[in-house]
């Protein structure tokens, strides 16, 4: 019988082999933030139990620190300091490397490691963040820990894991004009509902996968972690190849042409077998909003807060409490909704095509009277190309702040916040309660939709606008 | 880690589905570098009644005197989803759950629950509902949990076997230390980790090897 891509990789890391119970797995890289890194590199060093293979580590601050220009280690969290501090001297005593407030590399873990090339198809890689599952986009077996597993990685170069089942997603068609990977995954959690992927690795496959872009691909596999899975991944292809080259941490000479003919290898047998298979056609989606509470709870666009959930698994409390929370009625027309904020962010929808796309649609024009509208580049490398292209006067002439590289305002640590009540339309991935702020709506949009709202002063289609 | 071998207790139903980490832990409740002082955090949202206060919210269960030493969670599907923070897990050990039981967890939530000696039961929702009611018809009932046996039981003769991985199961019950345990193996991983290195050059070169 054939294997998967997961497969293959998982048991070419299982050390002893591969076994009906838990695998000891090699664990290739491992990422750290300032978030649950620090904490794990804190608890190994009172223990003065040292980390085995500092090299594969990589260590980068941005869950915390402060998106403002010229910001510091002092954070708008009260205690903010205390994680970056912690992280820094806890890195450079494990002779980890690190990106730091003031490196030109620094970013959200998930932005900034695919643009080094930190991550490699075939690889295995690890970070105390559940959307790690992002970086199965390249064709790595990544996924989330928490912080006394990473502690374990960190340790031993190793993790225990129970193997997964194999859930195959197969995306026909091919999005259409205005639609992005972000609207295909908010439409697969409305289809299949937001615990559809529950004890799976999901492949994504087909055209309408083949299609997308690696950017887009990193934002489609981002979303695996809200559908419950393992982690999500997508094999390899000359796409990731081309992507992939000349970046700082990917092989040079021999071993890259050695890699390349790995990686190209790399993709499920004919004859693979799947736990569960799925299908979906791309070409219907349209640009998705969430109305709710968790992100299945989600329509297009030119919809309305429906009278009952379409994946049928909130439960009837959930679903009260979600539409009490969110100042919803069953029927309102979603475009009919005023926003107070809109955010473009997040380790979902900041890279430089996200921009790219939201100033197409902003480009001469104005945010609506009383919208807060920021923009947070995923990394200082996305700020840094979006300023040479002029996406930054773009964004400012319509009246959008120009952030410093973080995860900013996808969550709410104690620093800064959207208002209680405010309504925001974000390009993140999370609409739970008091997510962005206490008791601040979110619905969760694609960068274009987030632009178009923008303008409008409501939740707008980017379609209608599109240049 | 405390080893965990059968538990008797106070169980506690919290029947929503996708609870989710910033709900059990919020993130501002997460103020220092520690796995500790997270107790008073713990669905801090729904607990009290004012953002960052302390007041009880009387319609929250846990404000329940009966059920105030609660040792047990009986709680919807997909529990632990979202944000990977192990703080969330420390919130729970914290004030005292040693035992969540659920149709089904967020896998990162159950991990993390695995590596604090905090055990997880999934039973089939037809099971979970009918004990949850139980439980809230009669608050401060108790629940047994013997992870032996892989059973529940609750106080009326109710009996229901869940399944655990072996290994899991073991290291539970011994409450040894994960790295110990596998330092132990070290001379195995350095034989892999040298054999893997001929064979995918690539993945080492690119960063030097240590
Ligand atoms: S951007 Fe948001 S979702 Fe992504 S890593 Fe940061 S906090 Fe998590």
């Amino acid at each position: 019988m054939g294997r998967t891509i997961f497969d293959k990789i998982w048991d070419g890391h299982a050390i002893g082999g591969p076994s009906d119970d838990a695998d000891l797995l090699l664990i290739d890289r491992i990422l750290l933030h300032e978030r649950t890194g620090g904490v794990a590199l804190k608890s190994l060093s009172a223990r003065d139990i040292p980390v085995s293979a500092p090299d594969h580590v990589f260590a980068v601050m941005d869950h915390i620190v402060d998106t403002f220009p010229g910001r510091t280690s002092k954070t708008l969290m009260p205690t903010g300091t205390e994680f970056i501090e912690t992280t820094r001297a806890g890195a450079q005593a494990a002779g980890i490397r690190l990106f730091d407030l003031d490196s030109p590399d620094q970013g959200i873990v998930h932005v900034m490691s695919p643009e080094l090339g930190i991550v490699l198809p075939g690889t295995t890689l690890i970070c105390p963040d559940s959307h790690t599952c992002s970086q199965g986009a390249l064709g790595a077996l990544a996924w989330g820990i928490g912080s006394t597993e990473a502690e374990h990685a960190l340790a031993t170069s190793t993790l225990k894991v129970q193997r997964p089942r194999r859930m195959r997603i197969t995306i026909s068609g091919r999005l259409g004009p205005g639609v992005t990977a972000k609207d295909l995954a908010l439409a697969l959690l409305g289809r299949f509902g937001v615990g559809g992927g529950a004890g799976h690795i999901v492949e994504y496959a087909g055209s309408a996968v083949e299609a997308l872009d690696i950017e887009q691909r990193l934002t489609l596999c981002n979303m695996a972690t809200e559908f419950a899975a393992f982690s999500a991944i997508i094999a390899p292809d000359t796409a990731t190849i081309d992507y992939l080259k000349g970046r700082r941490f990917v092989p040079a000479g021999g071993d890259w042409n050695r890699a390349v003919e790995d990686w190209l290898a790399l993709s499920s047998d004919p004859d693979a077998e799947f736990d569960t298979e799925l299908s979906f056609d791309a070409s219907g989606v349209a640009p998705m909003v969430t109305w709710g509470t968790t992100p299945q709870q989600v329509v297009a666009i030119d919809g309305a807060v429906p009278a009952a959930d379409d994946a049928g698994q909130t439960g009837a409390e959930s679903r009260e409490r979600a539409l009490r929370y969110m100042g919803l009625e069953p029927g309102t027309p979603l475009e009919s909704l005023a926003i107070d904020a809109a955010f473009i962010g997040s380790c979902t929808n900041s890279r430089i095509g996200d921009l790219r796309r939201a100033a197409e649609i902003l480009d001469g024009r104005k945010v609506a009277p009383g919208v807060k509208a920021i923009c947070v580049p995923g990394s200082s490398t996305v700020k840094r190309r979006a300023e040479e292209e002029g996406l930054h006067r773009i964004f400012q002439r319509a009246g959008f702040e120009w952030r410093e590289s973080g995860c900013s305002m996808c969550f709410f640590a104690g620093g800064e916040s959207f208002g209680p009540q405010d309504r925001v339309v974000s390009s993140t991935n999370r609409n739970f309660e008091s997510r962005q702020g206490p008791g601040t709506r979110t619905h969760l949009a694609s960068p274009e939709t987030v632009a178009a709202s923008a303008l409008a002063g409501h939740i707008a289609d980017p379609r209608k606008l599109a240049a | 880690m405390e080893p965990f071998t059968t538990l008797t207790a106070v169980a506690v139903p919290l029947m929503r589905d996708n609870i989710d980490t910033d709900a059990i832990i919020p993130s501002r409740e997460i103020r220092s570098v520690s796995k500790k002082g997270l107790a008073d955090g713990l669905f801090a949202g729904w607990r009290y009644l004012a953002i960052g206060g302390r007041d009880p919210d009387p319609g929250f269960i846990l404000n329940d005197a009966a059920l105030k030493n609660a040792r047990i969670l009986v709680a919807g599907e997909n529990f632990g989803c979202g944000s990977s923070r192990e703080h969330a897990v420390w919130a729970l050990a914290e004030y005292g759950f040693r035992a969540i039981v659920t149709p089904s967890f967020n896998p990162i939530f159950r991990n993390n629950c695995l590596a604090n000696g905090v055990l997880p039961v999934i039973l089939d929702r037809a099971v979970v509902e009918p004990i949850a009611r139980g439980l809230g018809a009669a608050p401060g009932s108790f629940l047994t949990v013997d992870l032996e046996e892989q059973e529940l039981r609750d106080e009326v003769g109710g009996r229901w076997r869940f399944d655990i991985d072996t290994e899991e199961k073991q290291a539970l019950l011994s409450g040894l230390d994960p790295i110990a345990r596998t330092l132990q193996q070290s001379s195995a991983i350095a034989s892999f980790r040298d054999r893997d290195a001929q064979a995918r050059p690539w993945a080492y070169s690119s960063i030097g090897r240590s």
